[in-house]
């Protein structure tokens, strides 16, 4: 039984995937669960496993080019099994690899015509505004009815900045959002990654539209660190707990006492999130990705820990499951293994904060008015001004440095 | 400005027009004695006499044939017709005489008639007596069809209809003679013939409606309202001449049009307003137009089905949220 394989819903807002790589060509074998292509998300790479085995038939899209979710990418069927791609998938098929079967006494397509690579459904006012203003419609994501594209699309489409895929031919463009910068023959021109392109959209959005306000406040660390190697003592090493897991735990439990520091502003409200998801930066090849730890208020120390490990690292080789980046709530970012003491983070949209976490340094201090060495770390907040004010902000670092400094509190 | 109801801006709108002109008469089955089935022409008989004021026969084509003759010779009659479904029995006065009077005798006469009737369903009348009809006779080159929404377009609209040399339709809906609403005491209010009206501005969805259709349009529209949907509601008035200039520039902004109507869809209203915004606004169409109407069955008698039958509030919700898919 031929099955069509469409472009696959991966994460909740995903309305299209680029097909990175093709691992089954045409007429290779494939096993159910065996990787047939890379898919690359606003998010991250993601294998594709095949959910029937059989042969592929045929694919209907080149590698590189960005697909609608549920439109056709491939045919698997059986191996003796004949086969229209065409006509299954609607789609002509893509540069056919290896000798097609003998197509059928049709009218030969005559040269002039555009070849019909899958219609691109839009309506007559988006058609017309495309051309008005020299946009490839295959460019523009389709929210109507069937992936169709209608008006806001296109409005959103030109109101974003130019997306990073092959420019279209020559047309008038509304002006873009950044200047043009001159490019000699020495310069290297770095054409954005998918996840370069969000990562610059998103935050410049963030730095544009939020009034943000920033505090830093310095924890006593001694008795975090101190406790940290009591329990590391207990654990295997694939399970120990790390400095960031206990920030990530103290801002889940502040988090409950403040939640206009667990929201979202919404224009005419404040949105409070009902639950605490902690999301943690990590640094990957392109950029940057955000990993989440669900309900974070409650989960045990130990199981964040063991949770949070596995997806750094499968965020690191490009590898994060859907679940993995989705649905933080609020979201902390370290550089303390970088020796950074201190520095300010961009409010990742549409949450209200963001913590920027330093280094753990031995500094001197001054105890009863004497000089003693000491353990500190540096915390800054930035917080959406909409949504609170810096003296909740305040209270908040507050909570969070009480948790770190009286660490029994993250255990009970 | 007074409050009152349709029935009784239309009994007022008449009695202005036979004090202003003795050319105006009244005729039709219980109008003059009983004042008319919904009160519509209440009073007329002891203020102008019998001569201007009559009962007829219960023979629809009578009642249109002899309004014709009287038409063609000088008088500018007021017929009544007690519901739509009977004007099938006055369907050659209508369609062959009135309206092609004037035409086909080289314009030596003209047909200044008025034929008032009722419409619609609603009050559990049953499948031969609650049809939304005006629109067939909206077919015909040479009639002209007005529908009223409120009590001031009643009296307006009538009033129009009356000074004009053409014959008219004048189809009132059944349910909504006790609708109240402010009225102009100006013995002048006459609206122009063939002109819509914006009910309700909005800049997200083109709601296109007439008769009673308007008000459950514009209740629709106050609910979408609180979820910020913003509903154009227009109010077609006269489904022949048809303006639908108010409609186009409405839908070149939202680029979404319902076309809301009591009848069935098939060959009716919406459909014929949907053709000439893909006609007229192709490049404008962002959605399929929606049509709003009544279930293609022979309406119902129970109450329950009935209700089912017709279009609801909830329907032009429903279908606004589709157009804006």
């Amino acid at each position: 039984m031929a099955e069509v394989v469409p472009m696959p819903k991966l994460g909740f807002d995903m309305t299209e995937g680029t097909l990175v790589r093709k691992l089954k060509q045409v007429g290779d074998a494939v096993a159910k669960g065996e990787i047939i292509a890379e898919i690359e998300t606003d998010k991250a790479t993601v294998e594709l496993e095949a959910y029937l085995g059989g042969v592929v038939k045929g694919w209907v899209v080149e590698e590189g080019t960005p697909v609608p979710v549920g439109s056709p990418m491939l045919v698997i069927a059986e191996p003796d099994e004949a086969v229209d791609v065409a006509a299954l998938t609607g789609v002509q098929a893509a540069a056919p690899a290896s000798a097609a079967a003998p197509a059928p006494a049709a009218a030969p397509a005559p040269e002039t015509l555009p070849a019909p690579a899958g219609r691109v459904s839009a309506s007559p006012v988006a058609r017309k505004m495309a051309a008005d203003h020299g946009l490839d419609l295959a460019r523009i994501t389709g929210s109507g009815p069937n992936g169709r594209i209608v008006k806001r699309d296109v409005e959103a489409f030109m109101k974003a900045a130019p997306a990073p895929l092959p420019a279209p031919a020559p047309a008038p463009r509304p002006a873009p959002a950044i200047a043009p910068v001159p490019v000699t023959a020495e310069d290297q021109a770095v054409p954005l990654t998918r996840l370069r392109a969000i990562i610059a959209r998103r935050m410049a959005e963030s730095a544009q539209t939020v009034p943000a306000i920033y505090l830093t406040i310095a924890v006593d660390m001694a008795a975090a660190m101190a406790l940290r190697k009591q329990i590391n003592a207990l654990l295997p090493d694939e399970r120990k707990v790390s400095v960031n897991d206990l920030v990530v735990k103290a801002t889940g439990l502040a988090l409950r006492q403040f939640p206009n520091l667990n929201a979202s502003f919404g224009g005419d409200k404040v949105i409070r999130k009902s639950r605490i998801n902690v999301g943690v930066a990590v640094a990957v090849e392109a950029g940057l990705l955000t990993v989440v730890t669900r309900d974070t208020d409650v989960k045990p120390l130990a199981q964040l820990a063991a949770e949070i490990k596995p997806m750094i690292a499968r965020a690191r080789e490009g590898k994060v499951q859907p679940a993995d980046i989705e649905g933080s709530t609020f979201t902390v970012s370290n550089l303390g293994m970088y020796d950074i003491e201190h520095f300010t983070a961009i409010i990742n949209l549409p949450e209200a904060g963001i913590l920027a976490v330093g280094a753990v340094k031995e500094v001197p201090v001054v105890k009863n008015g004497q000089l003693a060495p000491g353990v500190r770390m540096q915390m800054t907040c930035a917080a959406d001004h909409r949504v609170t004010d810096g003296a909740e902000v305040a209270q908040f670092l507050q909570a969070i440095k009480r948790a770190l400094e009286e660490p029994l509190r993250l255990l009970v | 400005m007074p409050v009152m109801t349709i029935a009784k801006s239309i009994a007022q709108a008449i009695a202005e027009e036979m004090e202003r002109d003795p050319s105006v008469v009244v005729l039709g089955e219980e109008v003059a004695a009983a004042g008319g089935t919904y009160g519509a022409t209440s009073g007329l008989l002891d203020r102008f006499g019998e001569e201007r004021v009559k009962d007829t026969p219960i023979s629809e084509g009578v009642i249109v044939g002899a309004a014709v003759g009287a038409a063609m010779n000088g008088l500018r009659p007021v017929a009544e017709i007690m519901g739509i479904n009977f004007a099938f029995l006055a369907m050659d006065m209508i369609v062959n005489h009135a309206a092609k009077v004037h035409s086909m005798f080289g314009g030596q006469f003209r047909c200044p008639l008025v034929v008032r009737t009722t419409s619609g369903g609603g009050r559990q009348l049953a499948a031969t007596h609650s049809q939304t009809v005006e629109h067939l006779f909206a077919h015909f080159p040479g009639l002209k069809v007005v529908c009223p929404s409120t009590p001031a377009d009643a009296k307006g609209l009538l009033k129009a209809a009356i000074r004009t040399d053409d014959p008219v339709m004048f189809v009132e809906q059944a349910t909504m003679y006790s609708l109240r609403g402010e009225v102009p005491e100006d013995k002048d209010f006459v609206l122009p013939i063939g002109k819509s009206d914006v009910k309700r501005r909005g800049r997200h969805v083109t709601v296109v409606a007439y008769s009673k259709m308007v008000d459950v349009s514009l209740k629709a529209a106050a609910e979408l309202a609180r979820d910020g949907v913003e509903c154009e509601v227009i109010d077609l008035r006269w489904l022949r001449p048809l303006d639908l200039e108010p409609v186009f520039e409405s839908f070149k902004q939202t680029n979404r049009a319902v076309v809301v109507e009591e009848s069935w869809p098939t060959y009716g209203v919406g459909a014929e307003i949907a053709a000439r915004l893909y006609e007229e606004c192709f490049d404008y169409v962002d959605a399929p137009i929606q049509r709003v109407a009544q279930k293609e069955v022979p309406l119902p008698y129970a109450a329950n089905l009935e209700k089912a039958a017709l279009p609801q509030v909830a329907d032009v919700v429903r279908a606004v949220r589709i157009a804006l898919k």
